[in-house]
């Protein structure tokens, strides 16, 4: 009896920590200054829990209870260490005055916005906020997400430790950012979260084309960034990557080549993904601050609605290309505008347009740029320039799926 | 907190500029540190002169030579540099993001370190009592 008692209570422990750890984590960042320190407490925190809760039952509010025990036994540590370290007392000194009491109120959702902004601080490498985020928000390790990225697991651990002695010594505060920073400091941490989306849906080399457990992370941070702050381009960015991500299944065969969206079977496409998605993009539209994601996410959304590649609304996808090249300068934008202006006026308007995409030189180095121009050279029957492109194209593609698929496609014109 | 911000700028393209135009930029950067002065923030600045001007000394083989111009070869260089006194980094961003200097180059922003310059107070300290 006494024995199920006990298990039942560290199932909780254990279910308050994966719903809780994070919240109690970024509250003690701010009450202690110091993520090292805060991460210690939490976790010293989660330790007390696991002996006393079984005992005297769980606290009314285990998340109060959590940060004002992880704030005692940091003190307390603090208290032990200045013995051997002068600089410490100063702190230990001043969160003893400080005498903060930990109550439950709003702040506790405020640390948490305050804590993925200073993890994407535009001070840091990219590469520093996408693991410190991955790290500090999503609480992953540090080796899953050296994996992830391909890296050497010191290498990353490396990049974490320069990023929040960075924090500490240029002193990045710990804090939301004021209203007109805002857009400019919340690109920066939608760019950390569709960059971690990405590495999960294509990765950048190797063999292997998809590693859905990044995308899904970056799905969860898009969620929690919504609900902590329900911007139309947080919207905008969560539709794209529900959208991109319903569409999983159906873009690898079982030996992980690739199939194009026009050869999808769509019947794999996820419609609880997709009715989300477009609703997001609905929801982002109608705010009538329209950003880059919330386009892309229409843009998206126009694929995910259409039955067949020709039953899709070309007209409509050019329009949204256009609008976003308007926005966001880029010939890769121009090179995807090329392209649904070939499903809408024929192959031969496209290959003008990407003819001059080309001859801008922007573009000469990126693979897709030639398979898109060798692709509408079949179509018109060119072979002998399709055969070049396509040539050109696996002469700079790195990835593994995408060099197989160039390649059956240069075997078919015969 | 004390940040050193390193303003940077591209000298061909002021003097490009004509008289009139280079002292009302410098009236405009002038009339902006009169306000960092006023809410306390400006410590000190230094204007530099051209880098044609500079020398740059370097230990090699045992012993000290001395090349012309600045240590890195860019297009934008050096130009002065301004002690700021800031909450944090955000704020040092702040006020520097309205400085009109940063319109015609970057700031570097740099925090200062304090435990080195400590040292540097200890012995000066320490010569005037002898």
């Amino acid at each position: 009896m006494q024995e199920t008692k006990v298990n039942q209570m560290r199932k909780q422990v254990d279910h308050i920590y994966r719903s809780e750890s994070r919240r109690v984590f970024a509250t003690l960042i701010r009450l202690l200054g110091d993520f090292d320190l805060a991460e210690e407490a939490m976790h010293e925190a989660f330790a007390v829990a696991a002996e006393k809760w079984p005992g005297e039952g769980m606290p009314a509010n285990p998340r109060t209870w959590l940060v004002s025990v992880g704030r005692f036994k940091a003190i307390d540590a603090i208290r032990r260490r200045t013995r051997f370290d002068v600089s410490l007392a100063e702190l230990g000194q001043r969160l003893d005055s400080s005498g903060i009491e930990v109550k439950d109120d709003e702040n506790v959702e405020d640390d948490r916005l305050r804590l993925i902004f200073t993890c994407c601080h535009p001070a840091l490498p990219q590469d520093a906020q996408i693991a410190l985020t991955l790290r500090e928000v999503c609480g992953l390790k540090t080796e899953a997400i050296a994996s992830a990225f391909l890296v050497a697991p010191p290498t990353l651990a490396q990049r974490i430790v320069r990023a929040k002695a960075k924090i500490r010594d240029a002193r990045i505060p710990y804090q939301v950012p004021s209203r007109t920073d805002l857009p400019e400091r919340l690109d920066t941490v939608l760019q950390v979260i569709y960059l971690v989306f990405n590495e999960g849906y294509a990765a950048s080399s190797g063999a292997s084309l998809t590693r859905a457990d990044l995308s899904g992370e970056a799905i969860r941070l898009g969620r929690l960034v919504m609900a902590l702050l329900p911007e139309p381009e947080v919207m905008g960015l969560l539709a794209l990557m529900l959208l991109q991500e319903s569409r999983r299944n159906a873009r690898t065969t079982s030996t992980g080549d690739l199939i194009l969206l026009e050869d999808q079977d769509r019947s794999l496409w996820n419609p609880a993904q997709i009715s989300e998605g477009r609703a997001l993009v609905q929801q982002a539209l109608a705010s009538q601050r329209i950003g880059a994601y919330t386009l892309q996410g229409a843009i998206a959304a126009v694929h995910a609605e259409a039955p067949s590649t020709a039953a899709t609304d070309w007209a409509q996808i050019v329009a949204l290309y256009t609008l976003l090249g308007q926005i966001e300068h880029s010939p890769i934008i121009d090179l995807n505008r090329a392209v649904a202006v070939a499903m809408r006026d024929g192959p031969a308007a496209g290959l003008r347009l990407i003819d001059a995409i080309l001859a801008d030189g922007n573009l000469a180095n990126y693979h897709l740029a030639h398979a898109a121009r060798a692709d509408l050279c079949r179509r018109l029957e060119k072979t002998a320039d399709a055969e070049a492109s396509y040539q050109r194209a696996l002469a700079l593609v790195k990835q593994e799926p995408e060099r197989r698929f160039l390649e059956r496609r240069l075997r078919e014109l015969g | 907190m004390k940040f050193i911000c390193l303003g940077y700028f591209d000298e061909t393209q002021w003097d490009r500029l004509s008289k009139t135009e280079q002292t009302a930029l410098m009236e405009e950067c002038f009339a902006y540190d009169d306000e960092l002065r006023r809410g306390g923030h400006f410590i000190g600045g230094e204007a530099l002169q051209c880098f044609r001007n500079a020398a740059t000394i370097r230990y090699r083989n045992g012993k000290v030579t001395v090349t012309d111009g600045p240590y890195a070869e860019t297009k934008e260089q050096l130009g002065g540099i301004l002690l700021l006194e800031a909450r944090d980094l955000n704020h040092a961003i702040q006020l520097m993001s309205q400085h009109p200097g940063v319109r015609s180059g970057p700031f570097e922003i740099r925090p200062a370190d304090e435990e080195i310059n400590a040292l540097v107070a200890d012995r000066e300290k320490s010569l005037q009592q002898n």
